[in-house]
């Protein structure tokens, strides 16, 4: 067999370099992440509907505390609803980390970057290991800022929550890990689709569209899918409350991680099989 | 032999060719001929359908690192527009473990110091070839692949590009360049390899391309154009009409022809040698039938 060969060619440079590893690409894609107007953007965004819409729940909640029924006040979730803007914030960092891969590929700038980084599972697991990170710190400033405003606004309106009751700092800190793990989603479906309005679609039905169709389905039908949706299992992480037919907060987690790794694993499959 | 497929489509078929430090070896091809995917093979870009690439030896997915190996400008626009000169440079630079520095003195060697802190979408597509060309000698490699490098390029900028592929040859550096235009390839290459439909048709010295395809003719201008025709043709010169009073005749040099002309009484207004020009000459080459005209022209 013959080859196109382009054979060694300059001046014997004596070699003064270490090779890359790791770290190197971390570093690389970690300057990628922060060089771009729309990470800061996005994760303004992600803070004005996560804290914001936060708060205003919360003012709403509480103040109609008094006018529920009981079983709505049995139900009553005050962590809950401080954390209650990751419902549509979370979207703004799912679309940060699809346009953290898709961009590459809508640019063409993917061809260089591999041309960089050959190594396509390391170019993949550095961008992933950047974005969760990212999303995870995002995440956990987002839920404790939320929950402790959220609590101060519901304070005196309705029984609000403090991290001395059981189970409260596990949702509390749940909410970073939760982010964190969509941001896997999103950066695997993004991987995946190799176009942003695609994978953005692909997250919103997975995150609104289908969950909220499920509902229409009859009972029978509707409660398993609740109850295994991936996003809707992992959010139990976030309630203090369980409703029926929900799973518990980390087997729901779980689920949410299995999916996320299946997402993964299709990921990396197809960036190492896929011409650039 | 490199082959890629696309589906049904023969986008590289059985292509073999080696490419030599220290010179600039020009890569060849109309536009669709295959040029593009065969340097996104040689990148690892694309997996060939069969066949395999090296580069210095190791297949380029093996190379430590890349961009201390190979510098590659591929579509110059094709990178991110919102992030600045100085940055797309680092990120690359901090992913083969380069001095940050080095993002200074490549932007210098371009001369987008300057504009170094402004985003790369803003940059013209003459500036976005420097940028790439910045990335491409970011790592001081010792082979450099250039697709198309003076595309969008004003005047000044593709004789800067040509003396910067020329000084980097001289370097001892292997220079493979990617053109659809074979006049822009006579002034900087050494060495050609040309391309068809994804097949090798020729893989040669410049000098010897152009000798070896650039036939000859003369345009002869006389009052007595159609006797004189006549006259050639009887001598075993092909005559082509060119308008009334203009022949183009090959397959006799201008003196033979002056002389036929003196001894015969015809009056000549002009004789002039032509020479095909090596485009013409490309045309000619890759023009239809490809497998023909390698025939004449693959020297191996």
């Amino acid at each position: 067999m013959t080859a196109t060969a382009v054979p060694q060619s300059a001046p014997a440079a004596a070699r003064s370099w270490r090779p890359p590893t790791i770290v190197d690409t971390l570093r690389a894609e970690w300057t990628k992440f922060r060089t771009v107007r729309s990470s800061f953007w996005s994760l303004l965004v992600a803070t004005v509907l996560v804290v914001g819409l936060g708060a205003l729940i919360s003012l709403a909640a509480s103040h109609h505390y008094s006018q529920r029924s009981l079983s709505d006040q049995l139900g009553w979730d005050p962590t809950a609803v401080s954390l209650a803007g990751l419902t549509i914030g979370q979207l703004a960092l799912a679309v940060l980390g699809i346009l953290f891969v898709t961009s590459e590929y809508s640019t063409g700038m993917i061809r260089i970057s591999l041309a960089a980084v050959p190594h396509r599972s390391r170019l993949l697991g550095a961008k992933l290991a950047v974005f969760t990170l990212v999303a995870l710190v995002a995440g956990e400033i987002l839920g404790f800022v939320s929950f402790l405003l959220g609590q101060a606004i519901i304070h005196g309106h309705a029984p609000s929550a403090s991290f001395h009751q059981p189970q409260i700092l596990r949702a509390v800190i749940g909410s970073g890990l939760y982010v964190a793990l969509l941001a896997v989603i999103a950066v695997g479906i993004g991987t995946i689709l190799r176009n942003a309005a695609a994978a953005i679609a692909t997250v919103v039905a997975l995150l609104f569209v289908l969950p909220g169709v499920a509902q229409a389905l009859p009972s029978s039908w509707r409660n398993p899918v609740t109850e295994y949706w991936p996003t809707q299992a992992g959010s139990q992480i976030l309630q203090i409350h369980r409703d029926a037919h929900t799973l518990a907060p980390w087997a729901g987690f779980g689920v949410m991680a299995i999916f996320a790794a299946v997402v993964l694993a299709a990921a990396f499959a197809l960036i190492n099989r896929r011409d650039a | 032999m490199l082959t890629k497929r696309y589906g049904p489509t023969v986008a590289v078929d059985g292509l073999s060719f080696s490419v030599k430090p220290g010179s600039v070896t020009g890569f060849l091809g109309p536009n669709g001929a295959g040029k593009s995917t065969t340097m996104r093979m040689i990148l690892g870009l694309d997996r060939p359908s069969s066949g395999e690439v090296t580069v210095n030896g190791r297949a380029y997915r093996d190379l430590p690192a890349p961009l201390r190996e190979v510098g590659a400008l591929l579509e110059a626009k094709a990178l991110h527009g919102g992030r600045k000169a100085y940055f797309h440079l680092l990120c690359l630079a901090q992913s083969n473990r380069i001095p940050a520095r080095r993002v200074d003195e490549v932007l210098a060697l371009v001369g987008l110091e300057n504009v170094g802190r402004r985003r790369a979408g803003g940059f013209s597509l003459g500036m976005a070839q420097r940028l790439g060309i910045a990335a491409a000698l970011l790592g001081d490699p010792g082979v450099l692949l250039f697709d198309e490098p003076v595309n969008g390029l004003d005047p000044e900028g593709i004789v800067w590009v040509r003396t910067l592929m020329r000084s980097l040859a001289a370097e001892g550096r292997t220079v493979l360049v990617s053109s659809h235009l074979m006049s822009e390839m006579a002034l900087t290459a050494d060495h050609l390899v040309v391309i068809g439909k994804g097949r090798l048709i020729a893989d040669t010295g410049v000098d010897e391309f152009i000798r070896a395809n650039s036939e000859q003719s003369v345009l002869v201008r006389s009052p007595q154009a159609p006797d004189l025709a006549a006259r050639l043709q009887s001598a075993g010169a092909t005559v082509v009409g060119v308008e009334p009073g203009l022949i183009r005749v090959s397959g006799m040099e201008s003196p033979a022809i002056g002389e036929l002309a003196a001894r015969d009484g015809i009056v000549l207004h002009e004789l002039t040698p032509q020479r095909a020009s090596l485009e013409e000459a490309f045309m000619e080459l890759t023009r239809d039938s490809v497998e023909y005209h390698a025939a004449g022209a693959v020297a191996q």
